[in-house]
C-alpha cells in the first residue's frame, strides 16, 4: 500500500515537475495584454506549447525579469543598454500600439487636436471647449463655450507612460515639471481618473464635453470619437491603423543598442504621432528557455500579425523583426 | 474534553489578536520609511508625489509653483527609483536631442507624500454612506420586524441578504454605467465624485446594517411589546419607545460593521471616486480616498512611493481601529 502511495506521489511529483516545465511564463505590462493573450492562445492552438502572460503592470514586470521570477517579462518602458547589463537581460520589442484622443462633444464629429492643444488639454490651462488654443485648428467647426473635463487613468499604466512621454517631447516645459511616467498627479482642477482602459471608456462615453486618451483599441470597441492630431511635420493625421503602419516603420529601433528607445512622434509627414513600441525582457543566462520565448515571438511576428491587427495594434514591419532575428541570433537565443 | 475544547477556542480567539498585532507590525515596518522622512506632517500635507527643488533656499517652499518653478524641476521617475537612478543621464538618445528626456540642469529634487486628501475622501465618504444607509436601514428593519406581513418579510428579508452577496465590482460597473449619469443628471457636476462614492457604498453597507438591526428587533420579548399595547400605545409609540431602547445595542453593532466595510472598501469606489489627489470643494467634485489610492498605485510603486502608501494603511488602521473603538466604549458603555 505505501508502495503505491509512494508510487503516486512520485509520478505526480514528476508530472507537475514536467508540466511546470512545459509552460513559459511571462508577466508585465498590461498595454499590450489583449493581443499576447490572443497570441499566446492561437500558438497554443497551433503548436500545443502553453505560455502564460500576466498583466501586472511595467514596473512588476521588470522586477520579475530582475529577479528571475518569470521567463520573460514584458514592459512598456525601455531599458537602457546599461541597466539591462547590469540586470543580465536581453531586450526586443513585442509589439506597437497607438494611444489615440478620444472626446465627447455633441455634435462635433471631425475634432482636430494640434501640439500645443494637447498639452494645454493635460495640463489645465485649456478650460473652455472655444479655448483659442483648441479654436486655431477646428476654424471650421463652432465649439461650444462649455467646461472640457480631461479623463486620464486613475491606475498607473503604460498607456499613460507613452501619453506623457509624448508630450514631454512636445513640450520643453511639460518635460520639465512632469516628466514621462506611469502614475501622474495631474495638474489644473478639471480632470477625473477612470480606473484601467474600461473605466476611461466609460467616463469618456458618459461625461458630455470630455476629452481623454485611450488606447486605440479601447476607443473602437467602446465607438469613442477619435480626435485627429498634429504631427511632427504639422499635418493632421486620423488615428488609423495605415497611419499607425506608417509611424512604426520610421521609429528607429537598433539592435546594437538593445532596441533602446521610445517610438512616440517620430518623423515623416504621414506618421501617426502617439504610437508606443512594448518591449520583452529575457534572462540572459537561460539561453534554452529563451530559446522557447523567442520561437514563440518569431512565430507571432510571422502569424499573428492579423490577429494585432484585429486588436488595434501593429504588427512590427519585417524591417524590424529581421533586425530582431538578427540580434537573437547574435545573443546566441535563437 | 473540557481542556481540548478550552484550548482550542482560546486558540481561535487569540489567532485573531496575533494577526492583528502581525498586520500592524508589518505595516508599521513598511511604512517606517515615509514616516521618518515626512513625520507627522504626511497627514496634514494635501501633496502627493510632489516634486519639490531641495535647494536651501527653497527648502522650506514645499509647495513648487508649476508655472515659475517649472525651469529647475528635474524629471525622477519615481516608479522606478533604482532604475531610474541608473539611466537618469539619457533615456532617448535618437538624433533630436532637443527633446531628450535627460536633466541637464543642477537642481537636485525629492519627491513628497503627502496623504491628507485620501484620509478626507475616506472619511467623507464614510460620512455619506452612512448618512445615506441609516435611515434607509432602520426604516426597512422596522418594516420587516414589525410592520410587514410574515411571508412578505421573509421575501423582503432574502432579497436583502442577497445585496450583501453582490461583489463589489458588481456594485462598481453598476455605479459607473448606470448609477453615475442619474447622480450627475440630478445633481450636475461630474459623474465620477465623492456623491456618488458615497451613495453607492451606502447601498453596499445598506444590506448589512437592515439585516442585524432586522435581527435584534426581533429578540425583543413579546410580553414587553404586549403589555405596551396593552397600556394603548400606539403601533409608532411601540416601536420608538420599546423597540429600539431594546435593540439600541445590536443597531450600533450593525452600524459599527458598515463602518469596518465602508472604510474599508476598494473596488467599487475605485470607478466612483474619480481617483484624483485634490481636495473637493463640493459634493459633487472627484476625490480619492486611502483604500482606492492603494490599490491604483500599488502595482507602480516603489522605494518611497511604496512606503507612503503603507504609510497611508497604517493610517486607515488607525482610524478604523479609533472610530469602532469610540463607537463600542462610547455607545455601548451608554446603552448599557
Amino acid at each position: 500500500m505505501t508502495k503505491v502511495i509512494k508510487i503516486a506521489l512520485a509520478s505526480t511529483v514528476l508530472l507537475t515537475s514536467l508540466s511546470a516545465n512545459d509552460i513559459i511564463k511571462g508577466s508585465g505590462a498590461s498595454f499590450p495584454y489583449s493581443v499576447y493573450q490572443k497570441w499566446l492562445k492561437a500558438y497554443n492552438k497551433d503548436t500545443g506549447i502553453k505560455v502564460d502572460y500576466i498583466k501586472k503592470g511595467s514596473s512588476k514586470g521588470i522586477k520579475d525579469a530582475s529577479s528571475r521570477a518569470v521567463d520573460f517579462a514584458g514592459t512598456d518602458k525601455p531599458l537602457s543598454p546599461k541597466v539591462l547589463k547590469k540586470k543580465g537581460l536581453y531586450q526586443f520589442p513585442g509589439v506597437v500600439g497607438a494611444i489615440t484622443m478620444g472626446y465627447n462633444l455633441p455634435g462635433v464629429s471631425e475634432l482636430k487636436l494640434s501640439r500645443k492643444a494637447t498639452v494645454a488639454i493635460a495640463n489645465g490651462t485649456a478650460k473652455y471647449w472655444d479655448d483659442a488654443v483648441i479654436a486655431k485648428a477646428n476654424a471650421d467647426i463652432k465649439l461650444p463655450h462649455e467646461k472640457l473635463t480631461f479623463v486620464h487613468r486613475a491606475d498607473g499604466s503604460g498607456t499613460t507612460y507613452n501619453f506623457t512621454y509624448y508630450l514631454s517631447k512636445v513640450s520643453k516645459k511639460w518635460r520639465k515639471t512632469y516628466g514621462a511616467k506611469k502614475s501622474l498627479n495631474w495638474p489644473g482642477d478639471h480632470h477625473i481618473g477612470g480606473k484601467t482602459n474600461s473605466g476611461v471608456a466609460a467616463l469618456l462615453k458618459q461625461t458630455k464635453y470630455s476629452v481623454g486618451y485611450i488606447d486605440y483599441a479601447d476607443a473602437k470597441n467602446n465607438d469613442i470619437a477619435m480626435a485627429t492630431v498634429e504631427n511632427r511635420e504639422h499635418n493632421f493625421i486620423k488615428p488609423t491603423l495605415k497611419s499607425f503602419q506608417t509611424a512604426a516603420a520610421k521609429a528607429t529601433l537598433k539592435p546594437e543598442k538593445d532596441f533602446y528607445a521610445v517610438i512616440a512622434d517620430p518623423k515623416g509627414a504621414e506618421s501617426y504621432p502617439m504610437v508606443a513600441a512594448t518591449f520583452i525582457l529575457v534572462p540572459a543566462e537561460k539561453p534554452e528557455m529563451n530559446k522557447r520565448v523567442t520561437k514563440f515571438y518569431d512565430w507571432c511576428y510571422t502569424n499573428g500579425q492579423e490577429i494585432a491587427k484585429g486588436l488595434g495594434f501593429v504588427p512590427l514591419p519585417d524591417s524590424l523583426t529581421s533586425k530582431v532575428r538578427t540580434y537573437w541570433e547574435n545573443k546566441g537565443i535563437k | 474534553m473540557e481542556k481540548i475544547f478550552q484550548k482550542l477556542s482560546l486558540s481561535s480567539a487569540s489567532l485573531v489578536f496575533v494577526l492583528l498585532i502581525g498586520i500592524f507590525i508589518t505595516l508599521y515596518t513598511a511604512a517606517k520609511p515615509a514616516i521618518d522622512e515626512f513625520g507627522f506632517d504626511f497627514v496634514t500635507n494635501p501633496d502627493w508625489n510632489k516634486e519639490v527643488s531641495l535647494n536651501p533656499t527653497s527648502l522650506t517652499d514645499t509647495v513648487v509653483d508649476m508655472e515659475e518653478d517649472s525651469l529647475d524641476g528635474e524629471i525622477i521617475d519615481e516608479d522606478d527609483m533604482e532604475i531610474a537612478d541608473e539611466d537618469d543621464d539619457a533615456i532617448l538618445d535618437e538624433d533630436e536631442d532637443d527633446m531628450m528626456l535627460d536633466d541637464e540642469d543642477d537642481a537636485v529634487t525629492k519627491t513628497i507624500y503627502g496623504g491628507l486628501v485620501p484620509i478626507i475622501g475616506t472619511l467623507l465618504t464614510t460620512l455619506i454612506a452612512l448618512a445615506f444607509a441609516l435611515p434607509i436601514a432602520m426604516g426597512i428593519a422596522v418594516f420587516l420586524a414589525e410592520i410587514a406581513p410574515k411571508n412578505i418579510a421573509n421575501v423582503v428579508g432574502i432579497a436583502i441578504e442577497l445585496l450583501a452577496a453582490i461583489p463589489s465590482i458588481i456594485f462598481g460597473m453598476w455605479g459607473l454605467y448606470y448609477f453615475a449619469p442619474i447622480i450627475s443628471d440630478l445633481f450636475g457636476g461630474y459623474q465620477v465624485s465623492l456623491l456618488t462614492a458615497g451613495l453607492v457604498l451606502g447601498v453596499m453597507v445598506l444590506p448589512f446594517m437592515a439585516a442585524i438591526t432586522r435581527d435584534s428587533m426581533n429578540t425583543t420579548p413579546n410580553v414587553l411589546k404586549e403589555s405596551a399595547y396593552a397600556l394603548g400605545a400606539t403601533k409608532f409609540e411601540v416601536i420608538k419607545d420599546i423597540i429600539f431602547p431594546f435593540s439600541k445595542v445590536g443597531i450600533i453593532g450593525s452600524i459599527i460593521l458598515a463602518l469596518g466595510r465602508a472604510l474599508g472598501e476598494t473596488m467599487a469606489v475605485a470607478f466612483l471616486i474619480g481617483s484624483i489627489f485634490v481636495l473637493p470643494q463640493k459634493i459633487t467634485d472627484p476625490t480619492i480616498s486611502i483604500p482606492v489610492a492603494m490599490a491604483n498605485n500599488f502595482g507602480e510603486a516603489s522605494g518611497l512611493g511604496e512606503s507612503a502608501l503603507f504609510y497611508l494603511a497604517l493610517i486607515l488602521f488607525i482610524i478604523s481601529f479609533a472610530i469602532i473603538s469610540i463607537a463600542k466604549f462610547y455607545f455601548l458603555k451608554k446603552a448599557n
